[in-house]
């Protein structure tokens, strides 16, 4: 026992909670400085607000699940070497796909799903193909396409009358129809975890986007064509001297995290309480997919805990309104994230206080040598959650 | 409209829209060629736009603005440098001191800009206020030059949106180009870009150039904020509206040179306002029977830039040693 406090996974966990700690502390000082009377209700509302009732909790869930499939999206990519930032545009033009098939088409939900998937898929082989044949940067095409998938879904929106919420009797041109009227059975399944929890944000959700993340859990952990993106990822010039198909690998990968941000749109619009907005910017949910992934060290099942600890301080958070901007959440998260880019550091400081004996040195030698600490993180973000619940 | 006032409209807005684009992709190269992959470009616009607005909005308060018109913008072209270097310290310090992963410092500082922008905003303007207008003063007109008003091709193209950002942009410009290439300085930058280690065996400081780099970039950036602001017109809303990560594309476009990232960020620009004038341009098509057809003319800049970056991809050259941590250790 006494040996596992010394150890490596300790040691990251450990700085990881320094950095969940640190950037609430900061949030705090935001808090006072800004407005002090409210400070302490405020931080309290931040930790705890998630589980203060049923229905708090399952926004947090309902949130999460999408949170899951862009985080899995950034989190895959990062795996293989590539940045996909453009899990935004992806996550719209799965939107998209899933409400057409909808609404336009008069599809059942898991029929909406699958083109969700397909349409995000196609929004990430376009980056894949420009990276693997031209070897044109991923961040920036994918940057463009983000931009590109608004606009089109945008003219495609305003060119189908029948997609808009007033062609079903709503008075509003500005956004897609409610699913609950245009097509109820396009709306992922309830089970009756809505009456569980007496909230309409309750569904099944949740379940996919973990079914998801464990699938590509087993792909990237336990079979060859996982080890083989993961290897382009370490070293492709080496991957490619083993004889793996680099170029190939690049796609593959850029289409799956393009799915996987597909469905999170999917899951997020054909939750019935959801309605694309048609604005010129883009969605937030897609871009925080990167923070999700940071976080939970893009390994999947860190980024299940990841997303459901950042959906929590966020439905914490929009409770401070309106006596803060719900923004200081965001920077809260930007914090962690910035301290956990530099856990090197932080891990350094703590082996240096917690001193290890020699026979510990060489424990510590034994360890993989993985470029990042894996799923240990996973702990991290659940722990925090359960310092939320306690308080 | 007569033709040659569109014109001078098209072309006057292009440059616009071109001097934050330039501003802060030449920003993005003094960082990159020090080999520093700068992703944080858009968080540090905002916090420049941001501070820069409030000091603007201070001096209107004050009343010196309405007096001293272009030694008020002056002086906020300079806090938007300062807040923008001070800021982009961040990066440098995680990216440069601590090793860390640049891309992560970077998207954490993008996330941190405009939420810091807003939360600030909303204290300095009370619940719900999230737009800081700019005065109006800060733009150059006639009468700072005591010339008279007149619907010439030159007075539409110089005075409709004229702001002391595009002089200060143009003279940086030169700036940034001697630096760059006639000065012991940048080629000193460069070869912490391209072979840090062969930098450091000839006596360069590796640390002290790339925080050099991170900074520079940090001030143009900064600036680059504060010109976006008065192009947009319409306020500073706490966001810029993605340029920063446009300008890495036209950084990258622009093939980390400053003459070929003044011609990207031209024809970046010109394709982004070509849709506003397309009403008024005769042999551009109107799309008629499409519904919000700007959409079309939106999505013109970034096709064009894509089919562009793909024909040149062949010589495209990045910098060395970016995004890799500098380590005196290895070889």
């Amino acid at each position: 026992m006494k040996n596992y406090f010394k150890s490596k996974g300790f040691i990251t966990v450990l700085a990881s909670v320094i950095s969940i700690v640190v950037g609430l502390l900061i949030g705090f000082i935001l808090l006072i400085v800004f407005n002090p009377a409210y400070a302490v209700g405020g931080l309290g509302s931040i930790v705890s607000k998630g589980f203060s009732s049923s229905d708090k909790f399952a926004k947090v869930l309902y949130q999460a699940a999408p949170l899951i499939m862009t985080g899995l999206s950034v989190g895959f990519a990062f795996k293989t070497g590539l940045f996909n930032i453009g899990a935004t545009g992806q996550y719209t033009v799965g939107a998209f796909m899933a409400l057409v098939f909808g609404i336009q088409f008069q599809m059942p939900w898991w029929v909406c799903l699958i083109a969700a998937m397909i349409g995000g898929a196609i929004w990430g082989f376009i980056p894949g193909i420009c990276k693997a044949l031209f070897n044109v940067n991923e961040v920036i095409t994918s940057i463009m396409f983000n931009w590109l998938g608004l606009f089109m879904v945008n003219l495609l929106l305003n060119n189908m009358p029948v997609m808009l919420a007033d062609h079903w009797g709503a008075s509003n041109k500005d956004r897609t129809a409610a699913l609950a009227s245009a097509n109820p059975s396009a709306i992922i399944p309830k089970l009756g975890l809505n009456e569980l929890f007496h909230s309409n944000y309750m569904n099944i959700s949740i379940f996919i986007a973990i079914i998801i993340a464990v699938v590509i859990y087993i792909i990237l952990e336990k079979r060859t064509f996982g080890y083989e993106l993961k290897a382009c990822g370490f070293n492709k010039d080496a991957s490619i001297y083993a004889g793996i198909n680099a170029k190939r690998n690049i796609v593959l990968s850029m289409v799956i995290s393009g799915a996987l941000a597909g469905i999170g749109g999917g899951i997020y619009y054909l939750s019935g309480t959801a309605q694309y907005t048609i604005v010129k910017s883009l969605l937030t949910m897609g871009f925080n997919g990167i923070p999700v992934a940071l976080l939970g060290a893009s390994s999947p099942i860190g980024i299940i805990f990841a997303a459901l600890f950042i959906s929590y301080i966020q439905v914490g958070g929009e409770a401070l309104q309106p006596e803060y901007a719900k923004e200081i959440i965001d920077i809260i998260i930007a914090v962690i994230i910035y301290l956990s880019a530099f856990s090197l550091l932080v891990k350094n400081i703590l082996g240096k206080f917690i001193k290890t004996d020699t026979s510990n040195v060489n424990a510590e030698d034994k360890a993989p040598a993985s470029p990042e600490p894996a799923p240990v993180k996973a702990t991290e973000a659940g722990s925090t959650e359960e310092k939320g619940g306690n308080e | 409209m007569s033709f040659s006032s569109i014109l001078a409209d098209i072309i006057g807005a292009t440059i616009l829209f071109a001097v934050p684009l330039l501003l802060v992709a030449l920003g993005g190269m003094f960082s990159e060629r020090s080999g520093v992959i700068n992703i944080a470009l858009e968080g540090i616009m905002i916090v420049g736009a941001l501070c820069s607005c409030l000091t603007l909005v201070a001096l209107d308060k004050a009343g010196f603005g309405a007096t001293h018109p272009q030694l008020g913008m002056f002086i906020a072209i300079l806090v938007a440098a300062a807040s923008g270097a001070v800021f982009s310290l961040l990066l440098a310090f995680a990216s440069i001191n601590l090793r860390a992963d640049q891309t992560i410092g970077g998207t954490a500082l993008n996330m941190l800009a405009p939420a810091f922008a807003i939360v600030l905003t909303w204290a300095v303007q009370g619940q719900g206020q999230t737009t800081i207008l700019i005065p109006t003063w800060t733009r150059i007109t006639q009468e700072n030059f005591g010339i008279e008003k007149a619907d010439t091709f030159f007075q539409n193209l110089i005075f409709k949106s004229f702001y002391l950002t595009t002089i200060v942009a143009v003279i940086l410009f030169i700036c940034a180009y001697v630096l760059m290439y006639k000065t012991r300085f940048g080629l000193r930058l460069r070869s912490c870009g391209e072979h840090p280690q062969a930098a450091d065996s000839v006596g360069i400081n590796v640390f002290k150039m790339r925080y050099a780099g991170v900074i520079i970039s940090g001030c143009l950036g900064g600036i680059g904020g504060l010109a976006f602001t008065v192009a947009a017109g319409s306020g500073f809303q706490s966001s810029v509206a993605g340029y920063g990560f446009l300008a890495l594309a036209v950084m990258i476009f622009g093939n980390w040179k400053p003459f070929t990232i003044l011609g990207a960020s031209l024809f970046f620009a010109l394709f982004k306002i070509i849709g506003s004038y397309s009403d008024s341009i005769p042999f551009l098509p109107s799309f008629k029977n499409v519904n919000s057809s700007e959409y079309i003319y939106l999505m013109l800049p970034y096709v064009v830039t894509m089919i562009v970056l793909i024909l040149t991809s062949k010589h495209s050259r990045a910098p060395k040693a970016e995004g890799i941590p500098y380590d005196k250790g290895t070889r």
